[in-house]
């Protein structure tokens, strides 16, 4: 018997298969199969018959009911985008900003990273969903709101308004104070990205330029940011991942409610569908821009 | 004379800066603390209340007659033993999976070069940014009527109200959120100095002793990360839970805990339901809480060391 010897650069790659061929069948099996089922389901009438189901072809008609004769949908659908938009800039301005403080040296470090990644573990969305609807924590939350709704507090959004800001961005800065608690419990995991992003810039690049004379200001701006640019893209692909898959997140609870609520489960995907699509489009959009400011070290 | 002066002005100034910065510092982090806290405290304080807490106006805080009776009826309703014990074994068993399948498949694509590695990367990235409501339809018909598509003859099976949906997708690291995992531990082993590996391969040990013995022991950070992330959102998942099993999990007892407590007292009381639920809502995050004050240290003090680094 004589077998066939492979090269050592044919074993290797054999052997990069075998190791990721967990993932590549179950990719195929469980992942790509169903994704390209849910495309057909939702382009078809789907009944359930004895032993398995059947498909009837409705050209498109399940899109149709779901933009043209679901009124729900539309405002629920534009509303969750929207959200997402507004949201994931503050979750990413802020992540960031508690990462540098974080990363600094101070007594007690160890207890407030633990502090702020706790949301990571708690942010479940039972809770969450209890929480909106329990009658102490509405009513302890007016006076824990005290705390965050000095900004958009009448007054001071006057005040605001006469300093000539656009109007828009304030309007944006006062809904963003409003739900300062959201956002920060909904970062837990953009902080300790970021903090792993701080701690593998190089020493060696800040000593250099504090030889060469640069001012704080100066560091932060020339080496932090170009170096964690891949980080910060990085970050905004996750909090829009994270956005959509919150079980706080509406439009997901009524597609839902639509698939398996008697509706039928064509138009649920066909929502399902648009939904995705909305997202890979703005995940296009948004990694293209940010991709040509991105610095990449090596 | 005149440059000791201003030197010290100017030493002086840098302190009273560093001072009140450190001031600001600590201001900013305990009021997020607050923020983070506060709910959880709030919800712990309420848990021993009792109804009287409620009536009395002088409590507001601090229950006056602690009572663990909302954690009986809470425990009772929720049908504490068993969904409890269901949520605890499912939460272990897939997060043990996705841990293996990670590893596994995120040292093949850090460490071995083959053609359509990018592609299976590009796979991975995939599975993360398509929501799992969208093929929740074909996802629930294939589990119902089982044959690997067409591959087993026959009708199928039923593999719904079984834990195989969960295992085999665990298995093949495309559970939820499993992508992610996998791009992580990617991550750390690309980060890993090749030098180790190499004294390996010229001491004679193939790729898979390579992997278990000299790879896996300096990854544990990151394996005790993804273990903990895995077995948080599997504890807190109530979409596939519902979709391919049944109610008996703790979170969805717990979101269904106000009809059950109508039902349990013949009578709706949403104040006194909310202690309950608030006793209930301890119970899910108890454990939670426990396994990260035992494992926060992995990625508090190593989080370099993680992986996570984009």
């Amino acid at each position: 018997m004589k077998r066939k010897r492979l090269t050592l650069t044919q074993q290797r790659s054999l052997t990069g298969y075998l190791f990721t061929l967990p993932f590549i069948i179950g990719f195929i099996l469980f992942f790509l199969a169903p994704f390209v089922q849910s495309v057909v389901f939702s382009l078809n009438h789907l009944r359930i018959v004895t032993g398995g189901y059947e498909l009837i072809y409705n050209n498109w008609e399940n899109y149709k009911h779901a933009l043209f004769v679901d009124t729900n949908f539309l405002p629920t659908f534009t509303q969750t985008l929207l959200n997402m938009l507004l949201d994931v800039p503050a979750i990413v301005f802020f992540s960031f900003f508690a990462a540098l403080l974080l990363n600094q040296k101070f007594k007690g470090r160890l207890l407030a990273r633990s502090i702020f990644f706790l949301p990571v573990i708690l942010s479940s969305g039972v809770i969450a969903g209890l929480e909106a609807s329990d009658y102490m924590a509405n009513m302890m939350r007016e006076t824990a709101n005290v705390a965050t709704s000095f900004l958009s507090g009448p007054a001071l959004t006057e005040f605001l308004m006469q300093m000539k800001i656009p109007r828009e961005l304030l309007m944006y800065v006062v809904n963003v104070v409003d739900r300062i608690p959201e956002i920060i419990r909904a970062s837990g995991i953009q902080i300790l990205i970021f903090l792993a992003g701080l701690q593998s810039i190089s020493p060696s690049l800040y000593e250099a330029a504090r030889v060469e004379g640069a001012s704080g200001w100066q560091t932060f701006w020339l080496i932090t940011i170009p170096v964690l640019s891949p980080t910060i893209l990085a970050n905004v692909v996750y909090s829009i991942i994270d956005s959509f898959l919150a079980p706080t997140n509406d439009l997901v609870n009524y597609i839902r409610s639509t698939a398996f609520g008697g509706a039928g489960f064509g138009i649920g995907t066909a929502m399902g569908v648009m939904y995705f699509a909305a997202v890979a489009v703005i995940l296009a959009i948004v990694v293209g821009i940010i991709s040509r400011y991105v610095v990449y070290q090596d | 004379m005149a440059i000791i002066a201003r030197e010290r002005r100017l030493a002086l100034k840098h302190k009273l800066g560093n001072f009140l910065f450190s001031v600001f510092r600590t201001v900013l982090i305990l009021g997020i603390a607050y923020i983070i806290l506060y709910p959880v405290l709030s919800k712990l304080s309420s848990s021993f209340m009792s109804r009287r807490d409620l009536i009395d106006q002088t409590v507001k805080y601090i229950p006056k007659r602690p009572t663990l009776d909302n954690y009986r009826f809470a425990m009772e309703v929720m049908n504490f033993g068993k969904t409890f014990t269901n949520s605890l074994v499912l939460s272990v068993v897939v997060a043990t999976l996705q841990l293996v399948s990670s590893t596994v498949v995120g040292y093949g694509l850090a460490r071995f070069r083959f053609k359509g590695r990018n592609l299976v990367m590009a796979a991975a990235i995939f599975t993360l940014i398509v929501p799992p409501q969208m093929m929740m339809v074909p996802l629930y018909l294939n589990w119902r009527f089982f044959n690997m598509y067409g591959l087993i003859p026959g009708q199928g099976f039923n593999l719904l109200n079984s834990p195989w949906p969960f295992i085999l997708t665990a298995l093949t690291g495309t559970g939820l959120r499993n992508g992610l995992f996998i791009l992580v531990m990617r991550q750390f082993f690309a980060g890993m100095p090749s030098s180790l590996e190499e004294a390996a391969y010229v001491d004679g040990a193939g790729p898979l002793r390579t992997f278990v013995q000299i790879m896996l022991p300096s990854a544990v950070p990151s394996m005790v990360v993804v273990f903990l992330f895995g077995f948080v959102w599997q504890w807190n998942d109530s979409f596939l839970t519902t979709l391919y099993l049944d109610s008996n999990f703790l979170p969805v007892a717990l979101s269904n805990i106000t009809t059950r407590l109508a039902q349990y007292f013949g009578k709706t009381d949403p104040q006194y339901f909310s202690l309950i639920t608030n006793a209930g809502s301890m119970l899910m995050i108890a454990p939670l809480l426990a396994m990260y004050a035992l494992l926060q240290r992995y990625f508090v003090e190593s989080i370099e060391r993680t992986g996570l680094v984009g």
